[in-house]
């Protein structure tokens, strides 16, 4: 990890509420895809973790959806504008064993950090699949962006405004190489039912120091505690005390 | 350096600057971004006699000026710190550092005390009697003056290092506490951890922290921390140690200045993982600006 200063480029809404920061500095502490950053923001005390979505030479892309005050001041942040960030955060995905054609999975604002993660997959020559997963039609976003990468792409929303009905799960394919997932703990419990094959799993908490230090993000797994932010937020499929509860 | 240097119970500190129990792990972390033999000491995380996961998450919530948090002591227990933990943190932390240990009886307490005595990096044994996050333990022996005698009297009788008392600031009277613990034999005290807080998310309607109530840290309490220090240092002879939320030079030399011996930095490490060296580099400039020669010169010096 490493303390760096990013400008912001552009901040655009995707959808009503999830906006698009495209960010100019040192992306070398970035290491894998489904890493993040800690933005520190004025009037708030600790930093705001969010997952990395696209990594371009000097070009830093993230994707967040307002739910709070600390959200809801990065929207208001101008171009122009430097973020204090701690860089390069996390475990992010492993690549090595995909397989010929891994699927990847997404539930809303888990979508991002997918992105890199698909450009990367491509890059080794990876037929990949992106199920993403939203409540309506008009929630959707960067379903054109992953096409455009040479993925296949399958949408569910949960009211059947766009793509099949129902929850992400619904459109999985029959026999991935292995998945990649990211959204609410509820997806990823759905996924890591419906899915056979060996995966990983991205998880999102409230962190307070977002480097290992605290300890406010830890979670108890088949292979010790790990901490979210340090340890995570990617767990393997196999760690996870959903196995022992199978 | 020589300006900086303070004594705390008979071991010298090249600076008054120590990161407060649980917001500096074993220093690992930190070690990556820079030499942490910088520090005066640090308190490593919380030890129990036995391993705990801490509470259920989330554990941390945002507050004015601060944060609350949760965790609940998650520790691998003494005998793992003792046989893991120490013999990494000797290699990159090569002074005296401070044992913050927890319990949920007096025989705990002095049990986990007495494990910790035989390690030679361990320079003072800090015992929280004040953490706000767990039940049945912590805490309670902080708020009751015959309680935290008690503990104090059951440590002093297993080790020989410094016992430093952390004392609890949810309480009507911490003079009346430090005097107890003082009087049973502690050789000095550290305050405050934690004020025990709450926040509750809109959204939901529901506490935001699982634990529902957590300790509050960060600016937010300085001046409380500060009002406290003070009578606790006009009410005790044994050193103390300042903390609570400690976030500059500034802050350091106001701490001493009500008492302080020495000054723990806890919440704004987390925030800023750089904020002890900057606080340590910046010591000399601020020092001069109020014409301090020496940083042993002003403690105490408004009580």
């Amino acid at each position: 990890m490493k303390q760096t200063s990013y400008i912001i480029l552009e901040n655009k809404p995707l959808t009503i509420n999830v906006f698009r920061m495209m960010l100019r500095g040192d992306t070398s502490p970035i290491i894998a895809p489904g890493q993040f950053i800690n933005i520190q923001l004025d009037g708030l005390y600790l930093r705001r973790p969010i997952s990395v979505c696209d990594v371009e030479g000097d070009r830093l892309t993230i994707i967040y959806k307002v739910v709070g005050r600390g959200t809801e001041r990065l929207s208001r942040m101008a171009p122009g504008a430097a973020l204090d960030c701690f860089s390069g955060l996390g475990n992010g995905y492993g690549l090595t064993c995909a397989g010929e054609n891994p699927v990847l999975v997404g539930g809303g604002v888990g979508v991002p950090p997918l992105y890199l993660l698909a450009k990367k997959l491509l890059e080794q020559g990876k037929r990949v699949t992106v199920c993403l997963g939203f409540n309506t039609a008009e929630e959707i976003f960067y379903s054109d962006e992953f096409k455009a990468l040479g993925c296949e792409v399958r949408v569910s929303t949960v009211d059947g405004s766009y793509g099949a009905k129902g929850f992400v799960t619904a459109v999985l394919p029959d026999k991935p190489s292995y998945y990649y997932a990211c959204g609410p703990e509820p997806m990823l419990k759905a996924v890591f039912g419906a899915l056979d094959c060996s995966g990983q799993l991205s998880f999102e908490a409230r962190m307070g120091c977002g480097f290992g230090a605290c300890m406010g993000c830890t979670c108890e797994t088949l292979t010790g505690y790990k901490r979210i932010c340090k340890d995570g937020p990617v767990m393997r499929k196999e760690e996870l005390l959903w196995n022992a509860q199978r | 350096m020589e300006r900086t240097k303070v004594n705390l119970l008979g071991i010298e500190l090249d600076n008054p600057v120590i990161p407060a129990s649980g917001t500096f792990g074993y220093g690992r972390e930190f070690a990556e971004l820079y030499d942490i033999n910088i520090l005066g000491s640090f308190s490593f995380k919380g030890t129990t006699l036995h391993p705990r996961l801490g509470n259920p998450l989330p554990r941390i919530a945002e507050a004015p000026a601060g944060m609350l948090n949760a965790v609940g002591l998650q520790n691998p227990g003494v005998d793992r710190v003792i046989s893991e933990e120490l013999p990494n943190l000797a290699k990159i932390f090569h002074k005296p550092v401070m044992a913050n240990v927890s319990g949920f009886s007096i025989e705990e307490y002095a049990e986990t005390c007495k494990r910790l005595d035989t390690c030679e990096q361990v320079g003072w044994l800090e015992v929280n009697i004040s953490c706000p996050n767990v039940h049945h333990g912590g805490m309670s022996f902080g708020t009751d003056p015959a309680q935290a005698a008690a503990v104090t009297k059951a440590v002093k009788a297993v080790t020989t290092k410094p016992v430093i008392m952390k004392l609890s600031p949810n309480v009507t009277d911490i003079a009346a506490i430090a005097k107890a613990c003082a009087d049973a034999g502690a050789d000095g005290v550290s305050l405050i951890n934690t004020l025990m807080g709450m926040r509750i998310n809109l959204n939901t309607r529901r506490p935001v922290i699982a634990n529902v109530t957590g300790g509050l840290s960060g600016p937010a309490v300085f001046p409380v921390a500060l009002r406290m220090v003070y009578q606790v240092a006009k009410a005790v002879d044994i050193p103390v140690i300042g903390m609570g939320g400690v976030s500059s030079a500034e802050d350091v030399i106001e701490m001493m200045m009500a008492g302080a011996t020495a000054v723990e930095i806890g919440a704004a490490n987390l925030a800023d993982p750089f904020a002890c060296k900057r606080i340590i580099e910046d010591l000399p400039a601020v020092m001069d600006k109020y014409h301090i020669n020496q940083l042993t010169d002003i403690i105490g010096g408004a009580l």
